[in-house]
């Protein structure tokens, strides 16, 4: 019978006590995380998803990269040269650049993927629309030539709404702009780990060893991007009960979006931290089909804006936590640099629901049915959407409240037929305050007719607005075109705004470096 | 003989599976909702979508999808996810042993569980034991599944630590780590199923249990396990294994609910994730597999039954 030998023994002891450290210490080199939707796909340039942008930001990298200031920096870039009139720009891309296969990131590559990222993107379409010619100088610079100035590329190539200047090898990014993506090599800080990856459950991100980070400190997508986890696994949790919970119990180490109801009892536990990480928040929406009455005329328009409580949104939105809210007669995010509230005189004050009443009647409204599409499956969208019930009851229009799911109507909002015919005349939705700092980002502000963003507004004043913002040589100028855009956009009512809010995030107390930003910032982030 | 009736019923499957899938994907073409507005994005245009859907091929005619799509499954093909750009069978693959888990240790725990209970619920008709018992199969069968999945992710995982909240362990990890995540997703499917079981167990029983050969049994002197185990049970279980066989497809139903409060990455929220986003290929390839099991499902059944009563052959 074998026996057990001193040396044998005392190894043992030795690995059982060290056991629960080594588990430690494993487990800090993971970060498990609950996103706020499934991660369908990766392509943050064909699509506009949000989680998909998030994910995408891990493993791909942008030439600038926009700090906490919205200031975009270098970050793929060494730096750039921009001539006087801002009609040519060459980027250098710094030295060592590798992507997840090995092979180098050169400029043919940076051509590929901003042909594609050009055809999708506002901004993109803007320069594409200037260009004469964008083209590889060398193996590590490129150069765009406008036939105009344009004085944002900085901010369009650094951006962080999607869809993103993303940098992909040049075998991806010769992928059709309306196709998605199917192969994940990018040069980012984590590699996406194909042979993980169970959609709708998780998605499995691993440290690139050849990733050389910026030596400056890393802020949203500039500066240094130092990884301190081996990997970062995504657990989709679609019920937020057992989100909450799995957060408590420790089995997940942050939560993206806790639901509001659950927020008191995460705070209860000590080993959870909830705190605002999105200071720049979101603004309700309430979109109207202005190609069919009543809502073709302006005055029907306006009347939903003098009947509009942001008051009664924001309390159905955030389940009565005043500190997630504010009102705002204004399209821009409050506390950026283009806020204003030019124009929004028609959103304060006491609602004039006899008022709106008389509105209605001379817009021509005679007690049709206005059909409200309402995703019932999201709870900022179901809330918004029994707001707006109560508020078209109060002045006396005839609501037809369909109850449908996001898929739906994120179909269904696309159709130009007639309200009765398919079509539609509201629905809800809500905007990233990050995509409402500034004309560029901000396609529900569009307001060119066809063209335009859902419910295809018509407003040359929006439009010169914008144009005037593009054109702007300095911030003051900036803000003159900002505060046109607000008073124009009220005066046509573009879209209702519904007022700001904020979200929470969790995570578990161990956890430490979580930023402020508009975005799960994932480097920086530490544990333990 | 009792070959030539199962090829005979294998055959009868063919037809029903063409039905399912005309009818599945017919379902899906008429359907609201457009996958293509979900890639794009909310800050999509409407060009944008309709871009994308003409990339898809969503814009070709109902025949010519349903044809390519008939090709394919008939050539073993599923298609590939829309969004993930993954082949659907790979997915399915990769979600089979969650679900499978699952529904094998919900089907034997509730029939450990109800057959015995339904038994003695029977034999002590009228008592309180038989109260109790139904009381028990009234109230698993009213509460709803993920009520009690969150009770008991309460107490077990968030009071007493002794198990997790979610996720699912593969079986290759070990049996104990597989059974500590099924533990509460078992116990909360099964609970329904072992209503079900028992109330229709009892019933057979009763029903069983009136008849002359088993008083003839009991004179005989025989002890009330053997009367209740040996002869009635036997004579009682065609309506027993044909609730069992119905209660498959509430398994399916339950597996749904189930896989999303315990966060399994099952084909209950393959299936469920697929229908939000309209994945057209991944609904088709779930529901076409669904069907597949329902119908081998009942033609086990069917089979049993003609081994459990020969007359059932003729």
């Amino acid at each position: 019978m074998p026996v057990l030998g001193r040396r044998a023994a005392l190894t043992l002891a030795a690995g059982a006590l060290a056991a629960p450290a080594v588990a430690r210490a494993d487990a800090a080199r993971v970060l498990r995380f609950v996103p706020q939707a499934n991660l369908s796909s990766l392509d943050a340039v064909a699509g506009t998803q949000y989680v998909v942008r998030n994910a995408a930001a891990m493993v791909w990298e942008t030439l600038y990269g926009v700090d906490a200031s919205f200031t975009p920096r270098p970050q793929m870039c060494e730096g750039h040269e921009a001539s006087a009139d801002f009609r040519t720009w060459t980027f250098r891309l710094r030295p060592g650049l590798r992507w997840h296969d090995g092979e180098r990131v050169t400029s043919r590559d940076v051509v590929a993927s901003l042909q594609r990222w050009m055809v999708r993107d506002t901004m993109g379409q803007v320069i594409r629309g200037r260009l004469d010619a964008l083209e590889a100088i060398d193996d590590r610079s490129v150069r765009f030539r406008l036939n105009k100035p344009f004085s944002k590329m900085l901010f369009a190539l650094g951006k962080s709404n999607a869809p993103m200047a993303l940098i992909m090898p040049e075998r991806i990014a010769r992928t059709d702009p309306f196709q998605l993506i199917g192969d994940y090599v990018g040069s980012g800080p984590m590699v996406f780990r194909k042979d993980e990856w169970v959609p709708g459950a998780r998605a499995v991100f691993a440290r690139f060893a050849g990733y050389q980070p910026r030596q400056e400190p890393g802020e949203w997508l500039a500066g240094g991007k130092r990884m301190n986890f081996e990997r970062i696994e995504w657990q989709i949790l679609p019920d937020p009960a057992t989100a909450g919970a799995a957060l408590q119990n420790g089995e997940v180490d942050w939560w993206e979006t806790p639901i509001p109801d659950l927020v008191p009892l995460l705070r209860r536990n000590r080993d959870v931290v909830v705190d605002i990480a999105d200071p720049l928040g979101n603004l309700g929406s309430l979109r109207m089909n202005h190609l069919f009455p009543p809502f073709s005329d302006v005055r029907a328009r306006q009347a939903l804006l003098m009947a509009t409580s942001q008051s009664d949104y924001m309390e159905a939105v955030c389940g009565g936590d005043a500190a997630l809210w504010q009102t705002t007669a204004s399209f821009f995010t409050p506390g950026t640099a283009l806020y204003t509230e030019d124009g929004g005189e028609l959103l304060k004050g006491p609602r004039r629901y006899d008022a709106a009443k008389q509105l209605l009647a001379a817009a021509g409204y005679n007690g049709e049915k206005v059909i409200l599409m309402v995703a019932t499956d999201m709870a900022i969208t179901k809330a918004e959407g029994d707001v707006t019930a109560d508020m078209l009851g109060r002045i006396g229009m005839n609501v037809d409240y369909q109850a449908l799911d996001w898929g739906t109507v994120g179909a269904r909002r696309a159709k130009k037929d007639p309200p009765g015919k398919g079509g539609w005349h509201i629905f809800h939705t809500w905007h990233a305050g990050a995509d409402c700092i500034n004309p560029a980002p901000y396609t529900a502000l569009d307001a060119g007719g066809d063209k335009a963003w859902f419910g295809w507004p018509n407003s040359p004043a929006v439009e010169d607005g914008i144009v005037a913002w593009y054109d702007a040589p300095d911030a003051t100028a900036e803000k003159a075109a900002a505060a046109a855009i607000n008073r124009a956009a009220f005066a046509d009512v573009v879209y209702i705004p519904t007022g700001f809010f904020r979200q929470y995030q969790a995570w578990r107390r161990d956890v430490a470096g979580i930023a402020r930003a508009p975005f799960p910032v994932f480097w920086g982030v530490r544990k333990g | 003989m009792i070959w030539r009736y199962a090829g005979r019923r294998i055959l009868a499957t063919i037809p029903v599976m063409g039905f399912v899938a005309l009818f599945v994907f017919s379902l899906l073409y008429f359907a609201p909702g457009d996958p293509a507005a979900i890639i794009a994005g909310d800050q999509a245009s409407a060009e944008d979508i309709v871009r994308i859907r003409a990339s898809l091929g969503l814009d070709r005619p109902f025949i010519v999808r349903f044809g390519e799509w008939l090709w394919q499954v008939l050539h073993g093909d599923l298609g590939t996810s829309i969004f993930a750009n993954l082949p659907v069978a790979h997915m399915i693959g990769q979600r089979v042993e969650p679900t499978l888990s699952l529904m094998v240790l919900t089907l034997l725990f509730a029939v450990a569980v109800a057959v015995p209970l339904g038994v003695l619920a029977a034999a002590r008709a009228g008592s309180w034991i038989d109260r109790v018992i139904m009381l028990f199969a009234v109230l698993g069968f009213s509460v709803p599944v993920f009520v009690v999945g969150y009770l008991l992710a309460w107490v077990f995982a968030l009071q007493l630590d002794w198990l997790p909240v979610q996720g699912y362990v593969p079986l290759a990890r070990g049996v104990l780590p597989w059974l500590r995540n099924l533990v509460m997703p078992v116990i909360a499917l099964g609970a329904i199923y072992i209503a079900l079981i028992a109330r229709i167990t009892r019933a057979a029983m009763l029903e069983v249990l009136g008849q002359d050969y088993i008083r003839t049994a009991r004179a005989k002197g025989l002890g009330s396990l053997p009367v209740l185990f040996l002869h009635a049970l036997k004579n009682a279980s065609v309506p027993i294994v044909t609730v069992v066989g119905i209660g498959v497809a509430l398994l399916i139903g339950g597996a749904v609910v189930t896989e999303t409060v315990f966060a399994i990455p099952g084909i209950g929220r393959l299936v469920v994730d697929a229908i939000l986003r309209r994945d057209y290929p991944v609904i088709q390839g779930v529901t076409l597999l669904f069907s597949v099991v329902y119908v081998l499902v009942n033609l086990a059944v069917d089979l049993l039954y003609s081994v459990l009563d020969p007359r059932i052959r003729q």
